[in-house]
């Protein structure tokens, strides 16, 4: 019989980190090959399964960041260091970080959008050759809201960094939203560049409009889209816009092929 | 090989058959209709050539003989999952030419879409062995040779059903020894080759058109007559989308399965997300979304057919009356009165330049 893709495999679960109220990053046991901006699908034996991307990788583990919002989630959060987390994937597409090496990356992310694009600042943040110059815009709605706090200060001092909150003044923080920021990237100066957008719907659609208009062409940006998945592989169809599957095509997209998805 | 052979024999016949094969057929329900004293026909294992209904269309597919409504993918204790199993015996379907098509497209998406087979289909599909049920009128809702569904090879008997007899092609060589002492006859089936309702497909050929598709006042119409029941896409033989859930069995919750049951894309929560954040929040968006899945985006997508394959059974079970073949056809104007606009404003565009 052939591979089952349906059936997880259980994941020790190795560090809890508390990131704000509702949102825990989890340190998982796997010794799997995943490309930056990848999910798995996550499950727990008779609660269900969602799909969570990928936020670091190591030697031997990964990183989920999961926000508590339902049934899945709610119950993954009662977990401790030494359970296990049931897992298949790694699914979907992913950052061509290759395509940007040795040229400048602006990424624009809001929210738990950060997550997803955690590991490729991770990767440039460790190897620092590898880019030209990297503009990382971050913004949360609040101060409890805050995710990776320690990486955020890390990331200060090798990238450029504009971290903001939606309306609140805090310390280190621009206040508005990212998009109110991306007047301030030197697209101008870039020989070279591309420009990664993630977070919510509304969030991606008006940031890239923004940097349309500051005069960034469509084929250098990069999304990723969230849709409800219940496969991750091309057969339930809740993912689908017209003839595009979002977990097999997706969720990393070209700008050219993203703004023709229309739902 | 085709024979000539007795309904007392035909019985026989599928008596022998069942050591090995579970015989499914379109089957009476009495009173289980939608209207009160009406019969229910759907999918069933029969016995006997008595119990199959084939001189009216079934209410259902056949598409739940492999794809049944809830599949149990896993069982679970506290700390595994262990993968439920399917009987050993092979199956035959006795199914007319649109829905052995209908069974093509399901095979395209749960065999061919993305890189890996859907095991819990392949593993009942590749047991499936058809029987054709010949289907030379049709009925007033079909559409198939709109589609070019009304006509298939892929079978290993065929049947014509007589008063007291069937005439039976015999094409998979397997079964050649059941029929061996019948008389034999030239029998080859016929398909029907025109139906009452016709269908226009919209030739939405750029991602432009597309858009403009997306935006047409038709689909505002759906708001205040479809009622989201998914009664047509659970009906319909080419309809494949599920949610997986799990399902715990008792109190203590040790034991408990995982499963995959039928889902529909006119339900308001198919799109729904954490938050409740929902992408075709109307009636008319979503079937906007159906109608252009059944007869653009999957043919956009593999190339080869539409999904669509005109069996009228959508419109059969709408409560709110509503036809697909009309909708498809109501599409296809648009359709052109956006491209008519287009080649006008373009010529009147170039005689501005004159
Ligand atoms: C590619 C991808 C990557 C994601 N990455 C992350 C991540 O890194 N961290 C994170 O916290 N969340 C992520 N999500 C969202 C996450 O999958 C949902 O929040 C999760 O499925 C909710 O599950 P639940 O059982 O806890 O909630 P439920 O009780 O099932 O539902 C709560 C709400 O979520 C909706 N929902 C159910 N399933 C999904 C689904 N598959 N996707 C979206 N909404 C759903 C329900 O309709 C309901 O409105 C991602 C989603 C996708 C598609
Ligand atoms: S959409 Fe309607 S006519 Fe077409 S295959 Fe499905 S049920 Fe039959
Ligand atoms: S059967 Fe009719 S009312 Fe029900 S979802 Fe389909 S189109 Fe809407
Ligand atoms: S999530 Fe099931 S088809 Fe994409």
């Amino acid at each position: 019989m052939s591979k089952n893709l349906l059936l997880p495999k259980p994941h020790e679960i190795l560090e809890i980190i508390r990131e704000t109220e509702i949102e825990y990053t989890f340190r998982v046991e796997a010794d799997l090959k995943v490309e930056h901006g990848q999910f798995f699908q996550i499950s727990l034996p008779k609660i269900g399964e969602a799909p969570i991307s990928v936020s670091a990788m190591g030697d031997n583990w990964l990183e989920f960041t999961i926000r508590k919002v339902g049934k899945v989630t709610n119950e993954i959060f009662n977990l401790r260091p030494g359970d296990k987390l049931f897992m298949r994937g790694p699914y979907g597409t992913s950052f061509p970080i290759d395509k940007y090496k040795d040229k400048d990356l602006v990424v624009i992310a809001g929210g738990t959008g950060v997550s997803p694009v955690r590991s490729t600042l991770k990767h440039f943040y460790q190897n620092p050759d590898d880019i030209n110059s990297l503009y990382f815009i971050a913004g949360f709605k609040d101060k409890k809201s805050i995710l990776f706090e320690e990486d955020l200060e890390n990331f200060k001092t090798k990238f450029n960094t504009i971290y903001t909150l939606d309306n609140e003044q805090v310390e280190g923080f621009e206040v508005g939203f990212v998009t109110e920021h991306i007047k301030k990237i030197p697209f101008d100066t870039f020989e070279d560049y591309n420009v990664i957008i993630v977070g919510p719907p509304a969030m991606m659609h008006f940031a890239a409009l923004e940097c349309l208009k500051n005069g960034v062409p469509e084929e250098k940006i990069w999304v990723s889209f969230e849709r409800k998945m219940s496969c991750a592989v091309g057969k339930c169809g809740h993912c689908k816009i017209d003839e595009t599957y979002v977990c097999l095509e997706g969720p990393v997209f070209n700008y050219t092929k993203a703004k023709e998805l229309l739902d | 090989m085709s024979y000539s052979v007795s309904v007392k024999k035909m019985n026989e016949i599928l008596k022998e058959l069942q050591k090995d094969y579970k015989v499914y057929a379109p089957k009476r329900f009495e009173k289980r209709g939608r209207y009160s004293d009406t019969d229910l026909i759907r999918y069933a294992e029969i016995s006997m050539v008595e119990e199959i209904v084939y001189d009216e269309k079934a209410d259902f597919s056949p598409k739940e003989v492999i794809y049944p409504i809830t599949q149990t993918l896993f069982y679970f204790t506290e700390h595994e999952y262990k993968e439920s199993k399917v009987h050993d015996k092979g199956i035959l379907i006795f199914a007319r030419p649109c829905d052995i098509n209908g069974i093509k497209r399901l095979d395209t998406i749960f065999l061919e879409n993305g890189d890996q087979e859907d095991i819990y289909y392949k593993r009942l599909r590749e047991k499936v062995k058809f029987i054709l049920m010949e289907c030379k009128e049709g009925w007033d809702t079909c559409f198939c040779v709109s589609m070019g569904s009304n006509q298939t090879d892929n079978y290993s008997l065929a049947v014509r059903f007589a008063e007291n007899n069937l005439l039976v092609e015999v094409k998979d060589e397997a079964f050649n020894n059941l029929f061996a002492n019948e008389k034999t006859t030239d029998f080859t089936p016929e398909f029907v080759t025109s139906n009452q309702v016709t269908v226009k497909i919209p030739e939405i050929d750029n991602k432009e058109i597309l858009k403009k598709v997306h935006d047409l006042d038709m689909w505002e119409s759906y708001n205040s007559r479809c009622g989201n029941c998914g009664a047509c896409t659970s009906a319909c033989i080419t309809c494949s989308c599920f949610t997986t859930s799990d399902v715990i069995y008792s109190e203590n919750g040790r034991a408990g399965e995982r499963r995959r049951v039928w889902a529909s894309c006119l339900h308001e929560d198919f799109t729904e997300m954490a938050g409740g954040h929902s992408f075709r929040n109307t009636p008319g968006e979503r079937m906007r979304f159906r109608t252009l899945h059944k007869v653009y985006d999957f043919k956009a997508r593999f190339g080869e057919e539409q999904m669509c394959v005109g069996c009228g059974r959508c419109t059969d079970r709408c409560p709110q009356l509503i036809s697909f073949a009309t909708t498809i056809n109501r599409l296809s104007e648009e359709v052109n009165k956006l491209k008519n606009k287009k080649v006008s404003q373009v010529q009147a565009a170039s005689k501005e330049v004159e």
